[in-house]
């Protein structure tokens, strides 16, 4: 339709020059902040997509879907409509992103599944080879590959072959990742192809100390670093390890990672290596050793078993707790980052409080000598317990202003010891003449 | 003849002596934490438990499988030392505001949480490699002979206080594991035991059964009945036992040699 006729039919239709050159800049500014963000390896994909290699670092995001989430509530903010799709490869990605959108991770190894009802235009082929094959009634993905392969290359050349094969994954793509500019990098290539775990943890060692001697030159620490391994192939793997605190020791950089070189995959051997600190800080570097004579905590030490515990276990399971100002015991403790400074409140020290907290309550039928009076026997699960002593109530409240199901809360704890001494915590959750629950909430107290 | 009998357990103990420097050429000298009670410092070869070493707390009673008494038990410990402290656990449910009560703050505490139970001890040797840690506390179901000497000679390397926390989720698991031999220093067990005073009037500190089942060097197993710890983490006499004449330590006849 040309501008005119469009003009002629929407009234005050405002018309905007394409220009592809913006675009593409635009384009790779994403990029670049998708690169510093989520994963080491981003390609553009003009005119308008992007591929992120996410295999080394979904984990930072609670996996893939958390990823996708991340990323799109992101691009939304910045007012960026997008779809996002995790797949095995790119070709797939590719397809199920612009022809099947609802679907936001393809199970691996099920690409092929995946793709093999969409429409042809979903394999990236050009329009005039899509027109041919629909004149000869393929029109979809599956009926392509049902297809012998000799009389289509005749008619159409190679490439919706090997389009078919990049999106089930039997044939290689190789992408042109992006470098982030002016970052922090070191770089070796190999004559040989690389490929035991044992080498490979020696180039990493030596791209570490070519690294950190940069980092220093900068005055700066990493605090993450994407290591890149290039194959024979022309796929690339990347891994992504995040520090604590701004760091650029070999040895405790070189710790992190060899947690994780064993998911390497080198396939037929790998001809390039690239380590890159892909976010920085400024490092001051601190004076050790005297501050650990005066008797004070080692600081920098804690940063880096924070670092080595949290590349064991993952993220989100070293930590430390700290108090919030609740009325209700399970909100009031919250977990915050391991060197996160402590709070100047904390929780009073004479309330007693049982050590550990069930949650959710297990509920326990009780008997009291009237219906006001505090436990005199409870049975929890096959136990029977006998009260021999017992304290209370303490009365919660629920917290109004935080959910409606809260306004109407009130508890009643008590604290009893049993006959042979054991402490628990119980709470009945309405009053008795209202008929209220008892349960069990926890175990233990000094 | 009392002189002869003298002489050679002097010449017995010059040995010990010298064996243990042998053992502990490279180590840092270790401090010891009193636990400010003379009983139990008394019985400890030490004179307290022994930092750079591996010290156990199991708990017997019918919520031994929360070992909630065990990480009281080892928080007071932490309480009377100074510097950050790695607990590594495998569950969610240590409710912070009890440590405080035991005199711990939260915010010397890092915590490292498992997945399973096979996580923990390396998670504790991970922070034994930490210098600047006063202590490391895991919570764990069985900690058997190899690895508890592997930790016993990491902490002696590093100086800083192990507690292991036997946690069991099965009593038949807890039996089995309760025989196990292995190479912490001291083996405590924490049971509940019940309070003092008239029925229904409120309620005081918690009384415990401690009991010291082993110890390496000294004459176990011993148990004493304590006060839970107050809000500094010392355990206290009773005070309706304290004003009397201390009794000896009971003992207790000795289940199993193992």
């Amino acid at each position: 339709m040309a501008v005119a006729h469009a003009q002629a039919a929407i009234l005050g239709l405002t018309v905007v020059e394409a220009d592809p050159d913006a675009d593409a800049h635009a384009l790779a500014q994403l990029g670049a902040w998708c690169l510093r963000r989520y994963a080491p390896l981003v390609a553009l994909d003009l005119p308008d997509g992007l591929w992120i290699e996410v295999a080394g670092s979904a984990h930072l995001f609670q996996g893939e879907e958390g990823l996708i989430e991340d990323l799109l509530s992101h691009l939304a903010r910045r007012a960026l409509r997008a779809r996002a799709v995790v797949a095995d490869t790119p070709g797939a990605a590719w397809a199920v992103a612009r022809y099947a959108p609802r679907e936001r991770v393809v199970a691996p190894g099920c690409q092929v599944a995946a793709v093999a009802g969409l429409p042809l235009r979903a394999l990236r082929l050009p329009r005039e080879t899509v027109a041919g094959l629909t004149q000869l009634g393929i029109e979809r993905v599956d009926q392509l590959a049902d297809k012998p392969r000799a009389p289509l290359r005749l008619r159409f050349g190679p490439e919706p072959s090997l389009r078919l094969d990049q999106a089930f994954g039997h044939a290689p793509e190789p992408l042109a990742y992006l470098d982030l500019p002016d970052a922090a990098l070191a770089r070796l290539a190999f004559a040989e192809p690389i490929s035991t775990p044992e080498t490979l943890a020696r180039v990493t060692e030596r791209l570490l100390v070519e690294l950190c001697a940069e980092l220093e030159r900068r005055g700066l620490g990493a605090r993450r670093l994407d290591l890149v391994f290039r194959r024979v192939d022309g796929a690339s793997r990347g891994l992504r390890v995040a520090t604590a605190r701004p760091n650029r020791t070999v040895r405790h950089l070189m710790q992190l990672f060899a947690e994780r070189l064993a998911l390497v995959d080198p396939g037929f051997g790998i001809d390039e290596a690239l380590l890159c600190a892909t976010r920085v800080e400024w490092f001051d570097a601190a004076q050790a050793g005297l501050g650990v004579l005066a008797g004070e905590p080692a600081e920098a030490d804690l940063a880096e078993l924070v670092d080595r515990l949290g590349a064991r276990l993952g993220p989100g399971r070293v930590y430390r707790l700290d108090p919030v100002a609740s009325t209700l015991p399970e909100r009031s403790v919250r977990r915050v980052g391991p060197l996160a400074a402590a709070a100047e409140a904390g929780w009073p020290a004479d309330l007693p409080r049982p050590a550990r907290l069930l949650h959710p309550p297990e509920p326990v039928a009780v008997t009291a000598l009237a219906p006001d009076h505090p436990p005199a026997l409870f049975v929890w699960g096959s136990r029977r317990l006998r009260v021999a002593r017992a304290d209370g109530p303490e009365r919660m409240h629920g917290e109004w202003w935080v959910s409606d199901a809260d306004s109407g809360l009130v508890r009643d704890y008590y604290r009893v010891e049993s006959t042979a001494g054991d402490r628990f915590w119980l709470f009945r959750d309405a009053p008795a003449a209202e008929g209220g629950r008892w349960w069990l909430h926890g175990v233990g107290e000094a | 003849m009392p002189d002869a009998a003298d002489g050679r357990d002097d010449r017995l103990a010059g040995m010990r002596r010298q064996l243990d420097d042998l053992a502990c050429k490279n180590i840092v000298r270790q401090r010891t934490l009193p636990f400010g009670l003379s009983a139990l410092d008394a019985s400890l070869p030490a004179g307290g438990l022994r930092c750079g070493g591996v010290h156990e707390v199991g708990e017997v009673g019918p919520s031994a499988e929360y070992a909630a008494l065990s990480a009281l038990f080892a928080a007071a410990v932490l309480a009377r030392l100074h510097g950050p402290v790695l607990w590594c656990l495998r569950g969610r449910d240590l409710f912070a505001p009890a440590l405080v009560g035991v005199g711990l703050a939260p915010g010397r505490v890092v915590f490292a949480e498992t997945r399973s139970d096979a996580e923990v001890l390396p998670a504790i040797e991970e922070g034994l490699h930490t210098r600047g840690l006063c202590a490391v506390v895991g919570e764990v179901a069985r900690l058997g002979l190899t690895a508890s000497r592997r930790l016993q000679l990491a902490a002696e390397r590093s100086g800083a206080l192990v507690i292991v926390v036997r946690r069991h989720r099965t009593v038949a698991g807890r039996e089995a594991a309760d025989d196990e031999p292995n190479a912490a220093l001291t083996r405590w067990r924490v049971s509940p035991q019940p309070g003092a005073g008239p029925p229904l009037s409120g309620l005081p500190r918690a009384r415990w059964l401690v009991e010291l089942t082993r110890a390496r060097g000294a004459d176990t197993p011993l148990s004493w009945i304590l006060d839970a710890p107050d809000a500094t983490g010392r355990l206290r006499l009773p005070a309706d036992l304290a004003d009397r004449s201390l009794a000896p330590p009971q003992r207790r006849p000795r289940a199993r040699v193992g």
